[in-house]
């Protein structure tokens, strides 16, 4: 029978660490039955590389958001609520993912599901947050997958997806590079895909294309055959660690396209840090952007970055990682400002649809009733003396075939409280 | 050398102490008072589902997880732990039932019948990977199923139109009877699963197959003096322990409603070889130790991460705990959590 | 043309490399029969050291003199307080040790240096020398030939021609008879964690500079590149291991080179069950089959 105690016993110490932590977040709901949402407090979750190969870089957004949340609580809060930002390392692990979703919704009973990174990580989870009826708004990544409002109505992009991306980077090959050999390295999934998709609606089909996967830091043989096919101009689609990569590999043998790069691998300073001594490689390098850059000191959206950053994130160091986390949160707040008093879930994803937020970004959200995918453009830049600068105007466009347009509107600055007003 | 297990150790450690000591599970031979295996799955079924009636939801998801994971440890226990043939690979053998649970779903929205496919599928994959690998020994084992491991992300990518790259499938699922909630049902279906796996485990290792089994790993030699077909003990050990990987794999497909190569990872291989020897190598109960341990160790240390509100700390902390407990474990008690109590007892014993 | 002669060479660089590390696996495997799964996270931990002194210092030499020293301390603590102590009736025993050893390790690196790729310079140009339009190899490759060059040729010295070495040898073949002459067999093995664990470290500052930096996690995958070169070889043969090593690093560069990036494990897969089909021990297996 020593057995069977043994099972109980090691059932119960499931059962006990579930009381630990299980009472808490329970039965905190003050006003009306809204999940996450008391008369004091709003919790809502993320979940975020943390550990493993994939967490660099990433690993600071969802800090960066804690930290404008805390600047926003320090001044009073939204409608009388602090934001609580709980965040779950998922490593990058779709399983693990799925776990600690599980737990910020079901055990944490957040209010909703922010910026949750990644594509394979947070595809996962779309049906089990749908099911649960958990808003998962400004998801970290450029895949279409978020923009379905008929089967996931309560999910929202936050990046322009990678098709947008790759239109706006061809237009700038063709009306500048025209009659070069065009060729493309991308990662092997959805975000090398849509970019490739985009790159070729505009100019057709590249002269070559090659691919790599993250599990393999070795780009060697996929530069040797770029090279080989005489590539002048070559567009990545990769993340930071394999652009810098892709260039440094290709010097190594003597091919120095024109590199253009999706904005998701383009952080300078990123880029940089990997490639040391060899980031003099990255001058004249042509990427996208569409918040403001992390070293342009004269914009009003830096400045209070910058100010949040040295007031509630430790000073950390300031990339576009942070800038990108902070918008993050400042829209999040735009959001809950509109949404007002009577926070419901029902109430975020209307006032999130009806759109019309004014911030850090060049160009409008897209999100409407039927849309629900991010930032609608980008603008290029261009790296001189190792820090990236904007150039010419935004363009927005759309995934399919729609024109590229430079698009008119101007900046707005932030109020100078740095929280939205109500 | 090969299959000098843990479990044997223990055996004949206890062998030689003076009291009968109760420390092997239902699955090692003649132990006295031995409780037939159906009674003991059945007060576990009785336990479970109390427990999915007492717990919150996200205790019986991670309820459900366990009994996911127990069909995969319990699986790799009779390999590993009764026939002493490692594998690194069996996270490999778990995506392949859950991409067959998928596909299959997918295509035909029948779950029974994609369970059905999953345990096929595995079954064919398993004996193909039996085959070679009864041939090899030790580490030139762990070498060739280390390298089935890590070709998941690889064959996802090659063909992506089968199966959608890094970014997988996700799969489709009949919302559950209305009047049970989604994570109760789950906890119900893992462990239904989980517990038939095991009852047919241990009903198969009381008999002649578990006898085999374990004479081929103690002595090849005289097991083979004896009339064992060794090559097809071991290619059937294989496959049965690649079908319990199998039907784990496409348990956690169902509760993921999605299947992507990330979710099968090198280290997911690595950690169900630690969870059983953690366990308790050749004992079925140590398997569910270890299933256990990968569901609660990494969740207690993420929260402890997480009270100390260091990001830094927070993951890495979880990594540290699992590391020392593992370490610590086999120094102090090589036989596993298993063997704790029988090992206390002994101390005890020798105290009075 | 040029294709090729590039994709040999960059494969002959990497190859060296896993051939290094495959020593370093095989030395531990000879001396302890145990297949040291830390290898990799020893080997990075010693790497971040270099990162340290030469950040502190500026000079990359004195980082590359550090992370061997780490490697040789590694060695002596990773044997002198955990693996003396793991009960070797079961081989699984000290294999489950070593991987508590990578999560520890991986932790703690985590916790010190965070989870972000940092950069490590190499000493030497990495820009390949072109001769008549052809990439051949850079300064820093011909540096990695030399090195690992240099450190096989030391080791089989040492084993067949130092004292200490026959020492070595003999405390791993016969432990008992060994004592009884009176060699210090535990002194023997302690000494051969720490040079397996230096060579391990070599391989890893080799490396490290060639891909994304240094993480915790950064020789996770050549460890398995490494040790299904040491498995090809046979992990009792040195010869093997550097055999080996460069079979798998020329394979890999021509596989993703021609034909998918993506196929490289499948490839490495295809190797093993080729070679240890025909030969279960490996290449350089002396006996004919191998039941330890």
């Amino acid at each position: 029978m020593k057995r069977i105690t043994t099972a109980a016993l090691s059932v119960l110490l499931l059962a006990t660490a579930g009381c630990t932590d299980g009472g808490g977040g329970g039965n905190g709901s003050g006003s009306g039955n809204v999940p996450g949402v008391t008369d004091t407090e709003i919790v809502v979750g993320t979940h975020m590389p943390l550990t493993g190969p994939a967490a660099g870089g990433y690993s600071k957004i969802a800090p960066a958001t804690k930290a404008y949340f805390d600047y926003v609580n320090a001044n009073g809060g939204v409608h009388g609520r602090k934001i609580t930002y709980k965040i779950k390392d998922d490593g990058y692990n779709p399983a693990n993912t799925q776990t600690v979703v599980r737990e910020l919704v079901l055990q944490d009973k957040v209010f909703a599901v922010l910026n949750g990174l990644g594509t394979p990580t947070h595809t996962g989870v779309l049906d089990f947050l749908k099911t649960n009826r958990v808003p998962d708004l400004f998801v970290a990544s450029g895949s279409r997958s978020w923009n379905q409002a008929d089967k996931y109505p309560q999910t929202f992009g936050f990046n322009p997806d990678y098709t947008v991306e790759g239109k706006i980077l061809a237009t700038y090959i063709k009306e500048n590079l025209a009659g070069k050999k065009t060729c493309f390295l991308g990662q092997d999934d959805d975000f090398g895909r849509d970019s490739l998709a985009g790159v070729e609606k505009i100019l057709g089909a590249v002269a070559a294309k090659e691919s790599y996967v993250t599990s393999n830091p070795n780009v060697g043989p996929q530069m040797g055959a770029l090279k080989a096919a005489g590539c002048e101009v070559v567009v990545l689609a990769t993340v930071p660690g394999f652009t810098a990569l892709s260039i440094g590999t290709a010097a190594k043998i003597a091919f120095k396209p024109q590199f253009v790069v999706s904005n998701v691998g383009s952080d300078p300073t990123t880029v940089g840090k990997t490639l040391g001594a060899a980031a003099p490689l990255m001058e004249g390098l042509v990427a996208a952007n569409y918040l403001p850059l992390n070293t342009d000191e004269a914009n009003p959206w830096i400045q209070l970055f910058k100010k949040v950053n040295a007031e509630h994130n430790g000073n950390a160091e300031f990339d576009n990682n942070v800038v990108y986390g902070m918008s993050v949160g400042y829209l999040f707040v735009q959001a809950l400002q509109s949404a007002g008093k009577d926070l419901t879930r029902d109430k975020i994803l209307e006032t999130v649809q009806k759109n019309g937020f004014q911030g850090p970004g060049l160009v409008p959200l897209r999100f409407s009733a039927q849309d629900h995918s991010g930032y609608g453009g980008e603008q290029l830049t261009k790296v001189e003396n190792g820090k990236a600068v904007y150039f010419g105007t935004p363009y927005t466009t759309d995934d399919g075939d729609g024109p590229v347009a430079p698009y008119q509107g101007q900046a707005v600055a932030p109020p100078p409280s740095g929280v939205p007003a109500a | 050398m090969t299959g000098r297990t843990a479990a044997k150790h223990e055996a004949e450690t206890a062998g030689t102490a003076q009291a009968p000591v109760p420390d092997a599970g239902p699955v090692l031979p003649k132990r006295r008072r031995r409780v037939h295996p159906v009674i003991v799955i059945a007060a576990g079924a009785v336990l479970v589902v109390a427990l999915t009636y007492m717990l919150p939801p996200f205790r019986n998801y991670q309820l459900a997880t366990v009994g996911a994971y127990f069909c995969v440890t319990a699986g790799l226990t009779v390999l590993t732990g009764l026939n002493g043939q490692l594998s690194l690979g069996h996270g490999a053998l778990m995506a392949t039932g859950a991409y067959t649970l998928a596909l299959t779903q997918n295509r035909w929205e029948n779950l029974p019948l994609s369970f059905a496919m999953a345990v096929l599928v595995t079954t064919v994959v398993g004996a193909v990977i039996g085959l070679a690998a009864a041939r090899l020994r030790g580490p030139y084992l762990a070498g060739l199923t280390l390298a089935v491991a890590i070709v998941v992300p690889s064959v996802t990518s090659t063909f992506d139109e089968t199966f959608n790259s890094d970014q997988g499938l996700s799969v489709f699922l009949n919302p559950p009877p209305e009047q049970y909630p989604i994570e109760q049902w789950q906890a119900w279906l893992c462990w239904g699963a989980a517990l038939v796996v095991v009852l047919l485990l241990a009903l198969l290792v009381r008999g002649r197959f578990g006898r085999d089994l374990r004479a081929v790993r103690d002595d090849e030699t005289a097991a083979k003096l004896a009339g064992i077909n060794i090559a097809r003990t071991q290619v059937l050990a294989f496959v049965v322990s690649a079908v319990c990987a199998g039907v784990s794999g496409a348990l956690f497909a169902y509760l993921a409603q999605s299947v992507s190569p990330g979710a099968f990872p090198l280290t997911l291989s690595l950690f169900l070889v630690m969870a059983i020897v953690i366990g308790g190598l050749g004992s079925l109960f140590g398997a569910l130790w270890g299933a256990l341990l990968l569901v609660v160790l990494p969740a207690l240390s993420q929260s402890v991460g997480e009270q100390t509100g260091s990001q830094r700390l927070e993951g890495n902390l979880a990594l540290i705990v699992f590391g020392v407990v593992l370490v610590v474990v086999m120094l102090a008690a090589p036989g596993g959590l298993a063997s704790i109590p029988s090992r206390m007892s002994r101390l005890i014993r020798r105290n009075r | 043309m040029s294709e090729f002669v590039y994709l040999t060479f960059d494969g002959l660089s990497r190859g060296l490399v896993y051939a290094a590390f495959a020593l370093a696996l095989v030395l531990i495997w000879r001396a302890a029969r145990i297949v040291n799964f830390a290898q990799g996270a020893m080997a990075v931990s010693a790497v971040y050291v270099a990162y340290s002194v030469t950040n502190a210092t500026g000079s990359y030499w004195l980082g590359f003199g550090a992370a061997l020293l780490a490697g040789l301390a590694l060695g002596v603590i990773v044997e002198r307080v955990v693996m003396r102590f793991v009960d070797h009736s079961s081989p699984l025993n000290g294999v489950v040790v070593a991987l508590g050893l990578v999560l520890i390790f991986q932790g703690v690196l985590g916790i010190v240096y965070g989870n972000e790729f940092l950069p490590f310079e190499t000493p030497f140009s990495r820009d390949a020398f072109v001769v008549g339009g052809v990439a051949m190899l850079s300064r820093y490759d011909l540096f990695v030939f030399g090195t690992v060059g240099a450190v096989v040729i030391a080791l089989t010295l040492l084993f067949t021609r130092t004292a200490v070495g026959l020492r070595m040898r003999a405390a791993a073949f016969a432990p008992d008879v060994s004592r009884l002459l009176g060699v210090s067999v535990g002194g023997m093995l302690t000494l051969g964690w720490a040079l397996a664990a230096a060579v391990g470290s070599l391989a890893g500052i080799l490396v490290v500079p060639t891909e994304l930096g240094v993480h915790p996690t950064a020789m996770d995958v050549v460890f398995v590149s490494a040790f299904a070169a040491a498995v090809v070889g046979g992990l009792d043969s040195p010869i093997g291991a550097v055999v080996g090593g460069l079979i798998v690093g020329v394979l890999l560069s021509y596989v993703s080179g021609y034909i998918d990036v993506t196929v490289a494990p499948m490839a490495v897969l295809a190797l093993l069950v080729v070679v240890l089909l025909g030969r279960p021990g490996g290449l350089f297996s002396s006996s004919k089959a191998r039941v330890a």
